[in-house]
């Protein structure tokens, strides 16, 4: 294999996001398992980068660092007390989860095995253009306008149920 | 071992694009000045990373020296406020005071609660530390000079990098195993998560008119005069530059929006525990985040570093830029010593109920001037300029109605 910048920076951010992850899984302090998480987060943005996916790499940091792992620490803290966890796993549920992890490792690979090795792939001579514009074309007008709609009506559902269920009924 | 200077180490690497400028720094600058024999084998590709780290060390080694500045400036200013003279001591006027400061908190004994996450303890200031200085890496300071970062994607970047710094916070206000520092990180994190919204919502506005996230296109764009600057392109920039100012105060948790570290109540918030440097280290990362903050708004809407006067360079250029940033800093110091704390009630209603519902106002009527208006021209500004000031006259009569009223009854 052919030794270049391009083979480091790709095994660099591989090695932070892997490294990362299974700290999130083998770590038992929840806290510490969440701050991994947002090092395997910046770890696949980095992959984005490397992808030329500028924008979708910015979206990754600014919705799953900047908003779900904050909200994740919010829940974290508000009920700390038990941080160091020993989860008991019943027999069924190791085979049921195993099953599964099993099916879905086999679905990974066999989409890694049918796409080409990124080591093979040439610079095919196009410069590098933004994907900002051709994103934003795609969600609004051409095929992924209803996906995009039912998401959002999805999160405004959500929302108002949150809304519904932390809310108090005041009297006065 | 690989022959790390020689061709066939870096055979065919594309990074991005090849009109890079610190591509072209290598080619024109550093090959012509080596000697012969090595010109030729230069690396280019790694020479350009070389650069661009070396430039990002640039700013890492001078970004520090703005709060020097800046925390002696917040001195002397609320001296003034108050009718004092501020520091004046060490150096003349009181002008090292700063300096004298920072030496001192070196030596400080940098105690680490023992209850604490050791680990988060030490690693928190840094994350924070280094998330502010990375926004520094896509604000374009003047024509000509080179941004480190010129992404695309800029005022994204931006916005998805200071985001991060919400999760500095929160790891040191946990890790200190202290209960004001918890309180003051989830105050903290609350705050800065909620404000985020209308902050990003303004920022889109601007978007929308220049039609590009790009740091040097949103500048480029506001070149021909004070009127071409964003704020005044349309009424609605003009009520989110308010908002967007706003905002980016409670984002930097500076009063009136400062609960995260209200004394009074918290301590210092989540930075009680820290002492010595590393508390030093937040407090420039505070102060690097107001001077970042103004330089964004600046950028997007006060015409970056264009000039006051189309085709002159009165107030533009570098200085412009930084005079105009220093000048938002300034507004910001001067809130800071005027106007009383909020409670944390009137904080959200604040950001829920108005700042963000005036945001999406300001969405829909950009975009419906940017359809009647296609280009920007002599009319559209003047239309804007003119609503402008028949809405801050109303406002202004509206405001002094209001005000001469008595006060509503506080809530028992």
């Amino acid at each position: 294999m052919e030794f270049t910048l391009k083979t480091f920076i790709f095994y660099g951010f591989a090695l932070i996001t892997i490294a990362s992850a299974l700290a999130v899984v083998t770590v038992r302090n929840i806290v510490h398992a969440a701050f991994a998480l947002m090092v395997t987060l910046f770890g696949v943005a980095g992959l984005y980068v490397f992808l030329q996916a500028d924008f979708l790499a910015a979206t990754q940091v600014i919705v799953y660092v900047g908003g779900i792992l904050v909200l994740i620490l919010f829940g974290v803290m508000m009920t700390s007390g038990r941080l160091e966890m020993r989860i008991h796993i019943e027999r069924g549920q190791l085979l049921l989860g195993g099953g599964i992890s099993l099916a879905l490792l086999m679905l990974l690979l066999t989409v890694i095995a049918n796409t080409p090795k990124w080591e093979n792939l040439t610079d095919d001579g196009t410069a590098f253009e933004p994907t900002t514009k051709r994103i934003g074309e795609l969600i609004l007008n051409e095929k992924f306008l209803l996906p995009f709609e039912v998401a959002s009506v999805l999160l405004l559902v959500a929302l108002i149920g949150a809304a519904l269920i932390s809310r108090k009924e005041v009297r006065d | 071992m690989p022959e790390i200077f020689s061709e066939g180490f870096f055979p065919n690497i594309n990074l991005q694009d090849e009109t890079n400028w610190a591509t072209d720094f290598v080619r024109d600058v550093i090959i012509p000045r080596l000697p012969e024999a090595v010109a030729g084998h230069f690396p280019v590709e790694l020479g350009t990373v070389l650069v661009m780290v070396a430039f990002a060390g640039i700013f890492v080694a001078v970004v520090p020296l703005l709060p020097l500045v800046l925390v002696l400036a917040e001195r002397k200013v609320a001296a003034r406020f108050q009718n004092r003279t501020g520091p004046m001591r060490v150096g003349p006027w009181g002008t090292l005071q700063t300096l004298a400061d920072g030496i001192k908190l070196i030596f400080k004994e940098d105690y680490i609660p023992p209850q604490g996450d050791k680990l988060l303890f030490l690693l928190a200031p840094y994350i924070i530390f280094a998330c502010s200085f990375a926004v520094f890496a896509a604000i374009p300071f003047g024509d000509g000079i080179p941004i480190p970062g010129d992404f695309n994607i800029g005022i994204f970047y931006i916005m998805a990098i200071s985001s991060v710094i919400v999760m500095g916070v929160i790891m040191a206000g946990w890790s200190s195993n202290s209960k004001w520092s918890l309180l003051g990180s989830l105050r903290s994190a609350a705050q800065i998560v909620s404000y985020e919204i209308p902050l990003g919502l303004s920022i889109l506005t601007v978007v929308m008119l220049v039609e590009s996230l790009g740091m040097q296109q949103i500048v480029a764009s506001q070149d021909g005069g004070i009127f071409t600057w964003l704020i005044f392109r349309t009424p609605f920039t003009f009520i989110a530059f308010f908002i967007f100012f706003i905002s980016s105060i409670a984002e930097v948790n500076r009063t009136p929006f400062d609960l995260p570290e209200a004394e009074s109540e918290i301590v210092a918030g989540f930075h009680t525990e820290y002492s010595g440097m590393r508390f030093a280290l937040f407090f420039i990362a505070e102060y690097a985040n107001m001077f970042a903050v103004s330089a964004i708004g600046v950028t997007l809407f006060l015409g970056g570093w264009q000039g006051v006067l189309p085709g002159y360079d009165f107030l533009g250029g570098f200085p412009g830029f930084v005079i105009k940033t220093l000048g938002l800093v300034f507004l910001m110091m001067w809130l800071r010593w005027t106007l009383p704390r909020l409670r944390v009630d009137q904080l959200m209603n604040l950001c829920w109920k108005y700042f963000i519902p005036i945001s999406f106002f300001n969405i829909l009527g950009t975009g419906v001037w940017g359809l009647i208006f296609r280009h920007d021209d002599v009319w559209s500004i003047g239309i804007s300029c003119a609503i402008i000031y028949v809405g801050l006259i109303s406002a202004y009569a509206v405001a002094g109605r209001s005000l001469a009223r008595k006060p509503e009854p506080q809530p028992s």
